[in-house]
């Protein structure tokens, strides 16, 4: 394992810029992603799903309990469903806002990048009365301003589409881009690897970037199953204040990550959370689920005979858009103090977890 | 001066400072002289005898002007010339420094399923620039700074070009080569105007300064021959040459430069076309009406998604503009009148 500390804004940078739609992330996110994590981990392998999990052994003699920790690599998207007469795209979603796309500029993933653009009709020829009407994502196409021969060389149905957005530093430590939502969970997880250094740790550590959690968390269900932990943490985003949203359905940005709790909590591991946090001084806040928080914790906590679960969030403005808003020091922020939680996690702990008294 | 560096300059309307500076030093460069005016206007003039021409491209461009800023440290903005339906999710440059800031949209998993069948509202979206409060944000912006999209020149294929501001920075790229031609027998008054988005101000009071005997403007007009839209409702097609107006929403050309221009088009086989709309008007309807009035015409390029962040046109079309014109000052020169 190498000494140097992991840096986790590069990291965001480049796993941003990233492309990695649900059920396509082994193109590229999971190379990005394996890169990263080498050195930090003991082992890293990849599962059916291409799940990408890192092994760390723990520090002591067996038996030692095992912590995964879940965040997803898989990002919201489109795919080309249909290419039209002159070369013009049709499109499907997934987890797309259409209201987001006239006027973006996206990534076409032919047999090469390819530049593409959704293209709206100028407001000249726009009939006033249709001015404010949302566009479907029927309606909406892509122009790759090539020639229909052209198009029909290099792209196919079924070819994968992102967003084209180049990472922004924005004031202080705020950074903005696409596919915030999930790498920087996976960024947590590498900071909390690289952080688990500083501590005797007594149990195995699995970091885990899922896949297709966009589309219904499968990666984790299959990943939970293979792993069979003990406890399971989710790091995934949360909503942050976003102006037109009331304040008490969002979490503030770096104000510190959010520690989740509700039906899918384990009382236990969120109060673990909260006390490791409190050692070691880093402001939390609380994000409160009722019941599905929609985030890889579902699918682990009823995996085989059940698993402990929690929810660390990283709150993030403007989720599913090109301009997911973050701060980085709430992403470090959550990795140390995962890191502080887990060294706790030991025999005894484990055993409390199906303890109710 | 390429399309490419013409793009990237900042020119929102009201605030065509940057696009004006670096015209002048190519001016100056071409050893063309040139006056400004009150409204920001440069005037330049090539040749100083026979009929006076105006020709005339405006320099700015659509945009948003910040209006407020809130004690959260979001941007409240006017746009200007932009619709609301392309705001959302798109990075801005903000204030002459360019400050990074991204417009947010709310997350779709906190919109209510009536919101999403309309249009995001203007007063819906803020511009973020991480600032954490008002006093931060103050530090890098202030009321009344200008932003625009954050778009890159591109070339998507051979000859097929992306970029911002295409309306009506082709119109300078064709007013500039214009001026590269050595005019003696025509006086050739090059007007780079402003204002043109905010309701063709600049070009109103050029040319009463001007006052022409002929005008011409040069465009990067709309162009929707998209999908969902039926072809009689294209206006103009890319690729298929220079496009000539017979009536918009503020001119109705001249029928002896109409004529003038379809027949040098036609005697030297440069492309074009007409744009099959009424709707939208340009710099010409200023002209037109100077002073006692005056014949004018409009030379346009197809320039797809106009007013949205980025334009798409083709440089054969530019080459067919470009032609065109320099034929029919060449013929004004040869004694041509309308």
């Amino acid at each position: 394992m190498s000494n140097l500390s992991f840096n986790v804004k590069e990291f965001l940078k480049k796993a941003s810029m990233a492309y990695g739609v649900s059920g396509h992330e082994f193109y590229n996110a999971a190379s990005v992603v394996e890169e990263a994590m080498t050195g930090l981990v003991d082992e890293i392998r990849r599962d059916p799903l291409h799940n990408i999990i890192g092994y760390r052994k723990g520090d002591g003699e067996g038996p030692r309990p095992k912590v995964m920790l879940a965040g997803h690599m898989d990002e919201i998207g489109l795919l080309v469903k249909k290419i039209e007469e002159r070369g013009f795209l049709r499109v499907t979603g997934i987890g797309v806002d259409p209201r987001v796309l006239p006027g973006h500029e996206v990534i076409v993933y032919g047999r090469r990048p390819l530049t593409g653009l959704v293209g709206v009709k100028p407001p000249h020829l726009i009939a006033p009365e249709n001015a404010m009407k949302a566009q479907k994502m029927e309606d909406l196409f892509i122009d790759l301003g090539l020639p229909e021969e052209e198009v029909r060389k290099l792209v196919r149905v079924g070819d994968v589409v992102t967003y084209k957005r180049q990472v922004t530093e924005l004031q202080g430590d705020v950074l903005s881009g696409k596919s915030m939502d999930d790498r920087a969970g996976v960024g947590v997880i590498l900071v909390c690897l690289d952080e688990l250094r500083k501590y005797k740790v007594p149990a195995d550590v699995y970091g885990v970037a899922t896949t297709q959690e966009e589309v219904g968390l499968r990666g984790a269900t299959v990943a939970t199953y293979g792993i069979k932990p003990d406890i399971g943490i989710a790091i995934d985003v949360c909503h942050a204040e976003t102006p037109g949203v009331p304040e008490w359905r969002t979490s503030q940005l770096g104000k510190g990550p959010a520690i989740a709790t509700g039906g899918n909590i384990h009382p236990k591991v969120f109060q673990g959370l909260k006390k490791a946090a409190e050692e070691l001084g880093i402001p939390v806040q609380t994000e409160v689920a009722p019941g599905p928080t929609g985030t890889d914790a579902w699918a682990m906590q009823v995996s085989g005979e059940g698993v402990a679960t929690g929810l660390v969030s990283i709150p993030l403005r403007y989720m599913h858009t090109s301009v997911e808003t973050l701060s980085v020091g709430d992403v470090e922020k959550a990795g140390r103090l995962l890191a502080k939680f887990i060294a706790a996690c030991d025999e005894a702990f484990v055993k409390e977890l199906t303890t109710w008294n | 001066m390429e399309l490419r560096e013409l793009t990237s300059l900042v020119g929102v309307s009201g605030n065509e400072d940057e696009v004006r500076r670096a015209i002048m030093r190519e001016l100056e460069a071409m050893g063309v002289s040139y006056e400004t005016d009150t409204m920001g206007n440069i005037i330049a003039r090539k040749g100083d005898k026979g009929p006076r021409l105006m020709v005339d491209a405006h320099m700015d461009e659509v945009g948003l002007i910040i209006v407020h800023i809130e004690k959260s440290g979001f941007l409240r903005f006017y746009p200007i010339g932009v619709p609301a339906a392309v705001l959302p999710s798109k990075r801005v440059l903000v204030g002459k420094d360019k400050v990074p800031g991204v417009i947010g949209a709310k997350a779709i998993h906190l919109q209510e399923r009536r919101e999403r069948d309309s249009v995001i509202p203007v007063d819906q979206l803020t511009i973020d620039i991480g600032a954490k409060s008002k006093e931060e944000a103050e530090r890098k912006v202030k009321v009344g700074d200008y932003a625009v999209f954050d778009t890159e020149y591109e070339e998507l294929s051979p000859g097929i070009i992306k970029a911002k501001a295409l309306d009506d920075r082709v119109g300078c790229a064709l007013l500039l080569e214009l001026l590269k031609e050595p005019w003696e027998n025509v006086q050739v008054y090059a007007v780079f105007s402003t204002q043109e988005e905010l309701g063709i101000r600049g070009a109103k009071v050029a040319s009463y300064r001007v006052n022409p005997d002929m005008g011409i403007a040069l465009e990067g007009t709309v162009c929707a021959d998209i999908p969902g839209t039926d072809p009689e409702g294209y206006a103009t097609q890319i690729g298929k040459g220079a496009v000539l107006s017979v009536m918009d929403r503020g001119t109705i050309t001249h029928k002896g430069m109409l004529n003038q221009l379809v027949k040098l088009a036609t005697e030297n086989q440069i492309p074009f076309q007409y744009r099959e709309a009424t709707s939208g008007g340009n710099d010409a309807m200023a002209i037109h009406q100077a002073r006692a009035g005056c014949p004018v015409a409009a030379i346009s390029v197809p320039c797809r998604y106009i007013h949205s962040p980025f334009s798409v046109m083709s440089m054969a079309d530019f080459e067919a503009a470009r032609k065109l014109l320099i034929a029919f000052v060449k013929s004004v020169e040869g004694g041509f009148r309308p």
